[in-house]
């Protein structure tokens, strides 16, 4: 007679799973570039192109590579907050200005303010694709190896700065 | 003021619910009778305020009402008056809402069409319809009520969404949900006979004309939604295993083992208890289907804006009637009697081996479509699951299904010889062989292509074997309107949808195997060549619709010099919703679909254009209708409604009502 | 995203009548067919990450465009088609394959449907034969039916 419980196991089984499933966030994709060495790229500077500049020019430190647009209108939502951030001093911010041209970029950056040490122009987006970007802004932290440690899509609010990158940050600096 | 008086309408409607889902629930209980006949006047009551309801809101619609939010988020004044009334179904609310109406259809037409049912079985049925429209209605007035207002009222509406404001999307959501709704119907009999303990071939009798058309309606919803994806999503697919399309597919497999099993038990009063559980299931997926679309749970293209809040109301409102009914099922299955023996080689075991089928293979469309929501939930990463999985773990659980398909006819009730069967079958085997050859050989097709072509064949073979030798028994020299009128409407129906599958199965095997598709860039002038089809991009020229503009592009189809049909591709921009779409432009054919559209421009002027030859895609949708048609003549059989005669017949003679079996032995 | 329709919405704007001009037919050569087909092929076993369920392969987003043109880019250079799946999961996870690798944690998923044909054929298989045996009178009409 138990064989007839078998279909009410498998409801609240179901119910469980869909109750949890409520929580998540189907479209939160986990980056596998986390606990590995960031890919390697040497691009032009936004500001200075016959400068280059690649992740290995910050070995020995920590810091955070933020990937933005002119064309990105919810990089504005977060921009006061990583220019709050660099002014505090600290964590070096890089930008990757991706998909963009020289001039809009600088001019983006100069109507908004520039929280970047230097940014990188990647006009093809070829590193962004190595970097698994799909969705602008985007934030990297890495450590002093230059594995990176976190990857943040979407605009970084306060809550994301004060409880997963800071703490990060500080525990990397320590180690 | 009307959309008030809608939300009083719906309140009053959901008073009635209340009275219709316990009253005559309790009277069939009790044995009192005034309780008992309180269900039809309870239904139709609640049917008339929902209509009200309905209505208020397609007032508020082609009204213009924006001072009603859901009106705001889903119209515009812009927008031409039948889009404004598919507006009504366009977002949650109003879905919800259309819903409801379904359930008030159905369950008056259940009201009205089962004279001929014991009137306790009537009130039980009518009950439980009224306790799951208690649910909805609640649900609706709790927290989706599409009356909300915006005060002050906003100066326009945000538009209907573009991919909706389409003639195909007018009818897709109503018919797909008189399909998903239906299935209540059949979930209402089964609970009925489980709370009378009386589950018999008398209620598989009743239950099955609810059922087909229920399915048949689903089928219906399900090829509109395709057909429609298949022009409007402007890249030729037409069926992408996305997360709400398995939503409706589960259902409609369940269904179908549904309306074979209930064959099974009508015939042979037997295996009655998995005919119920399989009409409480078909109804939980119609639910189940309900709370993926809504709750955010899922991602997909169909999928309503999310509110985990919304999906944790639905989840319980789930839990509470499937957990109800498969409590009651779990009580009541154990005492429910064997009934009539069949041989190990039958059809009604063939039937059974069909169920299986068909329940493996919803179980696998639900594994697909839940799995990667329980990586994530145990945090074991993130997949994705689409159509290169489905396709190769669905089809091959479908080889064996048609192969009985083209069978099972054939094989006798109760005991069947195997040798008889198979002597039959050797003509059907040769001839559905032979195909596959002719299509290795001469069409020089893969063997995929040869296999599917081999099962269309063997249905259709079969089928047609079957149909033959059934109008052959006649007695010699009856004619040929008197043999075709003879065999009643359920046997057509069950004829036409076989054959319909085998149509099916040939179109989707050419069209999957034989299609081509080739993009390019293009500039007014330029053309584009296809196997022996050449596209002329002739001109381009701007449209202004009523609420878009669009690029209107016109290609001159040739082969070889002759001229083979011209084709308008549009691009179009909405722009109230700032928001692309792509019109195809499609030259259906009998043996093949010519398909054109635009992609992206550059700036340069050139367009990306995907030109696309898909061989016999029109005997896809042909099987589909052909099945939905068998459903529906099915339905009509005279014998669903025959038993009127005889019901009335036995009451005329005073023959003392039948006691609740459940009392026989207290009595006894 | 709001930078293509931008594009897209001035570009009809600004549409005049066009009138047929003399061009140059796009025939797809031998070799770039074929090229095309294969990259058609691996584009729809890939996902569009900021799309609601599609294949790069039918999506129009630019991040599917790209994705689409490093698929080409590699295939072209003779990558492999195990390669280019790889080169994509390196970089956007599992989350970009619609067909799910089989592994430790999707062992269930691919074995599961034969699992379940099986193990309902094998019930099926006991109860009919259980059924069948001669008859027994107890059997027959028992309970309440």
């Amino acid at each position: 007679m138990r064989r007839f419980l078998l279909p009410l196991g498998v409801l609240f089984a179901l119910l469980m799973l869909l109750g949890a499933g409520l929580g998540r966030d189907p479209q939160a994709i986990p980056s596998p570039l986390v606990g590995r060495p960031a890919p390697a790229f040497a691009l032009a500077q936004l500001e200075l192109p016959e400068k280059s500049f690649g992740p290995q020019d910050m070995k020995g430190k920590v810091w955070m590579l933020n990937v933005w647009a002119s064309w990105c209108s919810s990089c504005r939502q977060e921009h006061p907050l990583l220019l709050d951030l660099a002014q505090r001093g600290v964590v070096p911010i890089v930008g990757l200005d991706y998909m963009d041209a020289r001039p809009e970029g600088a001019k983006w950056l100069a109507q908004h303010g520039n929280p970047y040490q230097l940014s990188v122009l990647d006009a093809n987006g070829k590193i962004g694709i190595d970097y698994g970007v799909y969705g602008v802004p985007e934030t990297y932290v890495i450590d002093k190896l230059g594995v990176v440690r976190l990857k943040h899509t979407g605009p970084v609010t306060a809550e994301v700065i004060e409880t997963k990158l800071l703490p990060l940050i500080k525990a990397l600096n320590r180690g | 003021m009307i959309p008030e008086l809608g939300t009083f309408a719906l309140v009053l409607a959901l008073c009635l619910a209340c009275v219709q889902g316990t009253l005559p629930l309790v009277g069939a209980f009790r044995g009192n009778a005034r309780w008992i006949g309180l269900a039809r006047r309870a239904a139709v009551g609640q049917c008339v305020f929902v209509t009200l309801g309905f209505g208020a809101l397609v007032h508020a619609f082609v009204g213009n009402d924006f001072s009603v939010s859901y009106v705001v988020a889903n119209s515009n004044s812009h927008l031409p008056v039948h889009f404004r009334i598919a507006g009504v179904w366009g977002g949650h609310e109003g879905s919800v809402l259309l819903w409801i109406q379904m359930l008030a259809l159905w369950t008056v037409a259940v009201a009205a069409f089962s004279r001929q049912l014991p009137a306790a079985v009537v009130a039980r049925v009518l009950g439980v319809m009224g306790l799951v429209s208690i649910g909805f209605l609640c649900f609706l007035l709790f927290t989706s009520n599409p009356f909300d207002r915006t005060l002050p009222a906003a100066a326009d509406g945000r538009d209907l969404n573009p991919l909706l404001q389409d003639l195909g999307m007018i009818s897709h959501p109503p018919i797909l949900y008189m399909g998903y709704v239906g299935f209540s119907v059949a979930f209402a009999f089964a609970i009925a006979a489980l709370l009378e303990g009386r589950l018999d071939a008398a209620w598989a009798r009743w239950t099955r004309p609810w059922t087909l058309l229920a399915w048949s309606f689903l089928t219906l919803g399900i090829f509109l939604g395709s057909s429609w994806a298949y022009y409007e999503l402007g890249w030729g697919g037409w069926w992408f295993w996305d997360a709400v399309e398995n939503a409706s597919f589960m259902p409609w497999l369940v269904g179908t083992a549904l309306i074979h099993s209930l064959s099974v038990t009508e015939k042979r009063d037997t295996f009655k208890n998995w005919t119920a559980l399989l009409a409480i299931l078909v109804f939980s997926l119609s639910l189940l289907g309900t709370f993926l679309v809504r709750s955010g749970v899922l991602t997909s293209v169909h999928a309503f804006a999310s509110d985990p809040r919304r999906g944790l109301t639905i989840l319980i409102f789930l839990g509470v009637v499937i957990g109800g009914a498969l409590t009651l099922y779990a009580w009541r299955a154990p005492t429910v009697g064997l009934g009539g023996r069949f041989a190990l080689f039958s059809r009604e075991s063939l039937l059974m081996v069909n169920n299986v089928i068909l329940a493996a293979a919803a179980g696998t469309v639900l594994l697909g479509t839940l799995y990667p929501l329980v990586l994530d939930a145990f945090e074991l990463g993130k997949i994705s699951v689409g159509p290169p999985y489905f396709e190769a773990v669905f089809v091959p659980l479908m080889v064996p299904l048609l192969l009985l398909a083209g069978v099972g006819p054939l094989v006798a009730w109760k005991q069947a010889s195997v040798a008889g069967v198979l002597r039959r079958l050797r003509w059907i085997a040769a001839g559905a062989l032979l195909f596959a050859a002719v299509a290795l050989g001469v069409l020089k097709t893969s063997w995929m292509v040869a296999l599917g072509l081999a099962l269309a064949a063997w249905l259709l073979l079969g089928t047609a074997f079957e149909l033959a030798k059934r109008l052959r028994r006649q007695p010699a020299g009856t004619t040929w309107r008197a043999r075709l009128a003879s065999p009643p409407l359920g046997y057509w129906g069950m004829i036409l949808a076989h054959a319909g599958a085998a149509v099916f199965v040939l179109g989707v095997t050419l069209v999957k195997g034989l299609e081509s598709a080739s993009d390019h860039s293009l500039r007014v002038g330029d053309s584009a060549t296809l196997g022996d089809y050449r596209f002329s991009f002739a001109e381009l020229r701007r449209v202004d619709g009523a609420n878009y503009i669009a690029a209107r592009a016109r290609f001159d189809v040739t082969r070889g010099d002759a001229p083979v049909a011209t084709l308008y591709p549009e691009k179009r921009f909405y722009v109230v919703q700032q928001m692309p779409m792509t019109e195809a432009a499609i030259d259906r054919g009998l043996f093949r679909d010519l398909y054109v559209s635009l992609g992206e421009a550059g700036k340069d002027g050139a367009w990306v254009v995907r030109v696309q030859r898909k061989p016999f895609m029109g005997w896809v949708w042909a099987g589909v209708l052909l099945i939905a048609l068998g459903g529906a003549l099915a339905a009509a059989d005279r014998r669903y409604r025959a038993s009127a005669r005889r019901m009335n017949r036995a009451l005329a003679t005073g023959a003392p009502a039948p006691l609740p079996s459940f009392v026989v032995p207290l009595v006894n | 995203m709001a930078r293509h329709h931008g594009l897209l919405a001035s570009l009809l704007l600004a549409l005049p009548l066009v009138a047929p001009a003399q061009g140059q037919p796009a025939v797809a050569r031998g070799a770039d067919a074929i090229l095309e087909q294969h990259v058609h092929r691996i584009a729809g076993e890939l996902r569009c990450l900021v799309c609601q369920n599609q294949t790069i392969a039918d999506s129009q987003a630019q991040l599917a465009i790209d994705l689409k043109n490093q698929v080409r880019e590699q295939l072209a250079q003779g990558a492999s088609d195990a390669q280019v799946m790889d080169y994509m999961v390196q970089r956007y996870g599992d989350f970009v394959l619609y067909r799910p690798p089989l592994k430790g944690t999707t062992g269930p998923l691919w074995f599961g449907p034969l699992a379940m044909l099986l193990a309902g054929l094998a019930v099926l298989w006991s109860r009919l034969r259980r059924q069948d045996r001669p008859m027994h009178d107890a059997d027959e009409e028992g309970g309440i039916a």
